[in-house]
């Protein structure tokens, strides 16, 4: 058996090597195919374990409140809101809380301008405790300080790539921008965080929160987020209990009604990259079945177009004392190793390819190929090579001697 | 015992209403060390009948025993195991393996017997140096001249050491000096006692054959045996 095995093995390498380009052309398919699938795997896995670097490093004792309309209810024109009356009823009796700030975003124009540049950013009113809530720390100058929002002073305290599109000076602390057409003082620069899913965390601006407030005019409508943080003993899912009770009284929410607001923790939040994640692999998966499907079907035409080729080959051997078994072992191993031929490529592209892609976008993770997706992309296209294979190589163990001798 | 017994061998071929009698009841024994020869007229039945005795077509009715052994019973397999032990088959348009050298064609009936390559390569080559062609063993057969190609055909119906060598018109595609060439090879190794049948319809390569058998319409028209044992009779 295993001399028949290599026996088959060398004349079928013979035999792909003489049809090189054939060969090549044949196997593209899988090529693509598991090429394909593992420079997906090769950036997700990346990306995926970056963002669990990423989340654990914002630790787990951090909280987002937000409103949250239902979509039925957007299109009745309803939108729900958290007012800074919640806030206040939260920071007096939530419990378990180290500490609380308000996000307020700019409503409309994310507008700055400095000199002849004008650039486009994210602009948050918020308070001191954003520091310790957030982890973010200042570079140079100063970060909000609680009397700022009292006097709703006009600063600004910016992010390192809101400093580079504006051609700010390497520090921009004491220089004038204007936001919304009111000049603001820069008072801070943040440090870098760097990016999260090609996203910059440093295009940011913060303004005191009651300035941001005094900008936005019509209070009425005001829709804050509320992030805090907990104290080391607290439980966030008690914590997270206790604030859907206090918020749900203070909206009036009868028990049929659904919350308003969404409470999220840095575990949801990554739950939720995880499962964007595991989405798009599985689209990916789908159209990589596909493709190797494609890819299984050349190999068996060429196959198929092989053994008729071959007839008379078959026929000679045939005559000589080959047995079924002699030419099925000759065609399904040189299905199978046209496949796997076609998988190692594919291997070297796609983590060739996983590569570039996390090269060439800055600051993006480090692909890596897990052993199970080698084993993986290496079984399936043997797999391909054999099911796509036995046909055509039944096909031609099946031949009758004299017929296949007369074949012109 | 007879290496070969056909008892009233028929093949039929059905052509629409028509029937082909390609053979038509022949009973033939044949004796280790023959050096026979089928001669005839074109389309007399010769190559269905040598593709019968080589085991690469099945008669429609009538008994064949090869060694000893019923051929009729056996199944594919079984059949491509008979061709490989026991008959080595020169074709007249040599059918040699087009992408292996010819050291590679000659080795190649050795692969279906389990032979390891070393040993192949050295059966191989004694065979290639019995036909005397040890010094083209490399080239690939569209690299050969057709007496050349013909001498590997021999070398790898002989490297089996085979009961019979079967050779359809061995010289149909040669010029006449290299025809006499592989006719003074058939000679030797009928000489060095292997048992052969030729199937061709010069007279000039009959007159090598220790018995012709002449055929008509798929039938012997006349066998220089019976001849002979009708004389001494
Ligand atoms: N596969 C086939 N199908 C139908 N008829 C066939 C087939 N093979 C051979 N025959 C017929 O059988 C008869 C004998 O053919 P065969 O090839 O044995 O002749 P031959 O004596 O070898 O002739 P030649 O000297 O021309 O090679 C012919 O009439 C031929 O037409
Ligand atoms: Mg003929």
């Amino acid at each position: 058996m295993f001399f028949v095995l290599f026996e088959s093995s060398r004349s079928a390498l013979i035999s792909i090597y003489a049809h090189g380009l054939r060969s090549f052309l044949t196997t593209l398919g899988i090529v693509i195919g598991v090429a394909s699938v593992i420079a997906v795997i090769s950036v997700t896995e990346g990306m995926s374990s970056f963002i669990g670097d990423t989340f654990a490093s914002l630790g787990s004792n951090s909280l987002t409140i937000r409103s949250y309309t239902p979509f039925e209810d957007q299109m009745k024109g309803i939108r729900a809101r958290l007012t800074p009356e919640d806030l206040e009823l939260i920071s007096r009796r939530g419990e378990g809380i180290a500490s609380i700030t308000p996000i307020l975003y700019a409503a409309r124009s994310s507008q700055i301008k400095f000199g002849s540049q004008t650039a486009f950013s994210q602009i948050m009113g918020t308070t001191y405790a954003f520091q310790e809530v957030s982890q973010s720390y200042i570079s140079s100058g100063r970060f909000l300080a609680p009397s700022d929002n009292d006097t709703r002073r006009r600063i600004a305290i910016i992010g390192e790539k809101v400093r580079d599109n504006l051609n700010l000076p390497e520090n921009p602390v004491n220089e004038y921008v204007d936001i919304g057409g009111e000049w603001f003082k820069i008072v801070g620069l943040l440090e870098p965080k760097g990016d999260i899913m090609g996203q910059s965390r440093d295009d940011i601006v913060l303004m005191p929160y009651a300035t941001m407030r005094s900008l936005q005019g019509n209070q009425a409508r005001t829709d804050i987020q509320i992030q805090l943080s907990l104290s080391a003993t607290a439980e966030v899912d008690v914590v997270a209990q206790q604030l859907t009770t206090l918020l749900r009284n203070a909206h009036d929410l009868s028990s049929e009604e659904d919350d308003d607001f969404t409470i999220q923790t840095a575990e949801q939040l990554m739950e939720t990259f995880d499962s964007i994640i595991n989405m798009v692999t599985i689209v990916i998966g789908g159209i990589v079945s596909i493709s190797l499907l494609v890819g299984g079907i050349g190999i068996m035409n060429i196959m198929l177009v092989s053994v008729t080729e071959r007839t008379r080959e078959i026929g000679i051997c045939k005559a000589i004392g080959a047995k079924r078994h002699h030419i099925l072992m000759q065609f399904l191993i040189e299905a199978l190793l046209l496949s796997l031929l076609g998988g190692l490529i594919g291997l070297a592209l796609g983590y060739g390819l996983g590569t570039l892609i996390s090269n060439t976008i800055p600051s993006f993770p480090q692909a890596s190929i897990p052993l199970w997706s080698i084993a993986l992309a290496l079984g399936f296209s043997g797999f391909v090579g054999v099911l796509f294979g036995i046909l055509p190589a039944a096909k031609a163990a099946n031949l009758d001697p004299i017929d296949a001798l007369r074949y012109e | 015992m007879a290496l070969i017994e056909l008892k009233s061998i028929t093949k039929y071929y059905e052509m629409g209403d028509q029937i082909v009698r390609a053979l038509d009841g022949i009973d033939i024994d044949v004796f280790r060390n023959d050096y026979l020869a089928f001669i005839g007229s074109s389309g007399s039945g010769k190559s269905t009948m040598l593709n019968i005795l080589g085991c690469l077509d099945k008669p429609t009715n009538g008994q064949y025993h090869l060694n000893g052994k019923n051929v009729e019973m056996m199944d594919q397999n079984e059949l491509s195991e008979v061709r490989n032990l026991e008959i080595g088959f020169i074709f007249q348009s040599f059918n040699l393996l087009p992408r292996s050298t010819a050291l590679g064609n000659v080795m190649q009936p050795l692969v279906y017997r389990n032979i390891r390559l070393k040993q192949r390569k050295e059966m191989a080559m004694d065979a290639l140096t019995r036909v005397g062609l040890d010094d083209r063993t490399h080239h690939l057969p569209n690299q050969l001249s057709g007496g050349q190609r013909q001498r590997v055909a021999i070398a790898r119906a002989l490297v089996t050491t085979p009961s019979i060598l079967l050779a359809d018109e061995p010289t149909g595609n040669l010029d006449s000096k290299t025809s006499i060439e592989i006719m003074q090879l058939f000679d030797e190794l009928h000489a060095e006692g292997h048992t052969l049948i030729v199937v061709t319809h010069e007279d000039e390569i009959a007159r090598h054959c220790k018995r012709v058998i002449e055929m008509k319409d798929g039938k012997i028209f006349n066998d220089s045996d019976t001849v002979l044992d009708a004389v001494t009779h």
